[in-house]
């Protein structure tokens, strides 16, 4: 059901703020010029004008990068990463906190990128895979789980790399099972978990923060 | 998603005034149910008021107990020395939650105010009184869907045997909670008409004519922090979570065990369980008996029967009618270390 599609409704108890903003716009363009408006409205224009309205400013890091941006509330820091800042390096995969393709680091924690609305970054530091390593040096779990065979299709292993580096930062990294248990919010279908925990192990042993 | 405003407070009599101001206006804490919730448009809100740059998310020692402020991480809360050191059984039930991104996101007080994870609640194409009412309001055009309980005749493996009603038998899905129950914490709010405390028992609701309800917070009303009193009960403590798979999962049965041993006497005891009703079960007769008694196997059997009298199954459920009190005593065992 849609809710922007509240034709019928009483006017007494308000229209929503978009559904006003779409019929102002509308009518706007209609008394202007009626045929380009009509066109523009075909177009979503409407829905131009409402984003321009709605936006609102967002300072954040991203990758030792500061970024002065615009961003509606609804956005979420996965869709910026992706839609605006094309670092499609973290993935989308079920989007609704089950799977940790979109797990990124957020002042040092790992987060759900996909479940964190972007402005509730402000001020933040964020981190992605695309921060991690460079080509001409990977990172040393870039290296482990390539060495380990730790991925398959690789869409899952952005997210499970975030994941590897923040389980041995919270020292949550000292058994193969503690790992099991730390990793288990990166869900994949593939068969690379064995090898995953031994990149994460092999790293671990080499001792200190990553 | 939906649009909707955006809103950040940073003082609490600010986030009040704002989520009081208009219907549809929520606060927003760690988002991770809430995010999910508007995603899947079973709830479309107006505004979401950030309320995580509010101060409150210290941990702190008073003089009866330990204050944990509301938006305290969930992973910070379980990896804090005073809580590990005073309420181990808060410490593991916050671990066995969720995953450890999840963890870093939720907030106590969020957690407390997540919703059922009750699969007719969140497909609103299928009946649910417990989405139905709550969501309602003529101007929003919000897809309500249609009333009745889905899960009454329907899948209901992961649902309610104690304290159900005709209209819902969804279950809480807290492991927090279940501790906090346990260990007769207290809820401070403010709101509206100002500030006041609540008995964590007194917190959540049992669904009766009113399913909507999860709750006795007031319209408008903000947690600010959790007080859990400090007590004997810290050394014999186990929070067993029973789930379909070893990890992230939720319970199909919990059982949180807090105990104060003296030898094998049992002095006091908390029981509390997750998984079995539309809030934190806490298993007052099942305490009752075992205070003063010795940790033996046939006393907790005992326990446990007496801690399923009235438990009623709806069918795909009825096997919980068994887990629930095999569960009750491996976590007294576990906890009491008589394995």
């Amino acid at each position: 059901m849609d809710n922007e599609n509240n034709a019928g409704e009483p006017e007494s108890t308000g229209a929503s703020r978009r559904t006003f903003l779409k019929q102002s716009s509308a009518l706007a363009a209609f008394a202007l010029t009626p045929p380009a408006a009509v066109h523009s409205v075909e177009k979503g224009l409407d829905e131009k004008v409402a984003v321009a309205f709605e936006q609102q400013p967002l300072r954040v890091q991203i990758n030792g990068v500061a970024q002065q941006l615009s961003v509606e509330p609804r956005v979420t820091l996965l869709d910026l990463l992706r839609e605006q800042l094309n670092l499609n390096g973290t993935k989308k995969g079920c989007d609704h906190g089950q799977c940790g393709a979109c797990t990124v680091h957020v002042d040092g924690q790992r987060v759900n990128s996909c479940l964190t609305l972007a402005l509730t970054t402000e001020g933040c530091k964020v981190t992605t895979i695309e921060g991690m390593g460079s080509v001409e040096k990977l990172h040393p779990m870039q290296e482990a789980f390539i060495k380990h065979d730790g991925f398959q299709c690789g869409y899952c292993t952005p997210g499970q790399i975030m994941s590897a580096v923040a389980c041995i930062n919270e020292g949550h990294a000292n058994s193969p099972d503690e790992v099991r248990e730390y990793m288990s919010g990166n869900i994949c279908r593939c068969g690379a978990y064995a090898n995953i925990v031994e990149a994460i192990m092999e790293v671990k042993s080499k001792g200190g923060r990553i | 998603m939906n649009q909707f405003q955006f809103t950040r407070a940073n003082t609490p009599l600010a986030a009040v005034s704002a989520v009081s101001k208009e219907n549809g206006a929520y606060f927003l804490a760690g988002g991770t149910n809430l995010i999910d919730l508007v995603k899947r448009e079973v709830i479309i809100p107006e505004r979401l008021v950030d309320i995580n740059r509010l101060p409150l998310a210290t941990i702190e020692e008073t003089t009866s107990g330990i204050r944990i402020g509301a938006m305290a991480k969930n992973s910070a809360v379980a990896d804090h020395p005073l809580i590990k050191k005073y309420f181990p059984l808060l410490s593991m039930a916050l671990n066995a939650g969720a995953s450890a991104q999840l963890r870093n996101m939720a907030t106590v007080g969020g957690n407390m105010m997540q919703r059922t994870r009750c699969p007719y609640f969140y497909d609103h194409s299928m009946p649910c009184n417990k989405r139905g009412p709550i969501q309602s309001g003529p101007s929003k055009g919000q897809p309500n869907g249609p009333s009745g309980c889905g899960a009454i005749g329907g899948v209901n493996r992961m649902h309610a045997i104690f304290g159900t009603s005709e209209k819902c038998i969804a279950v809480h899905p807290s492991d927090m909670c279940i501790a906090l129950a346990a260990l007769d914490a207290r809820v401070n709010v403010t709101g509206p008409k100002g500030n006041r405390s609540i008995a964590f028992a007194e917190f959540h609701r049992l669904p009766g004519d009113a399913p909507q309800k999860d709750n006795t917070l007031l319209p408008g009303e903000l947690i600010l922090s959790v007080d859990v009193p400090k007590n004997e009960l810290g050394k014999y403590s186990h929070y067993l979570k029973v789930r379909d798979r070893a990890s992230y999962a939720f319970a199909l049965v919990s059982v949180g065990v807090a105990a104060d041993m003296k030898g094998k006497t049992i002095q006091d005891i908390r029981l509390a369980m997750g998984g079995v009703a539309h809030k934190p079960w806490r298993l007052a007769e099942a305490e009752g008996y075992l205070k003063g008694k010795e940790a033996t196997l046939e006393n907790f059997r005992q326990a446990a029967t007496l801690a399923m009298q009235g438990a009623k199954g709806y069918g795909e459920n009825d096997f919980k009618l068994t887990l629930a009190p095999n569960s009750i005593i491996e976590a007294l065992q576990i906890a009491t270390q008589t394995v």
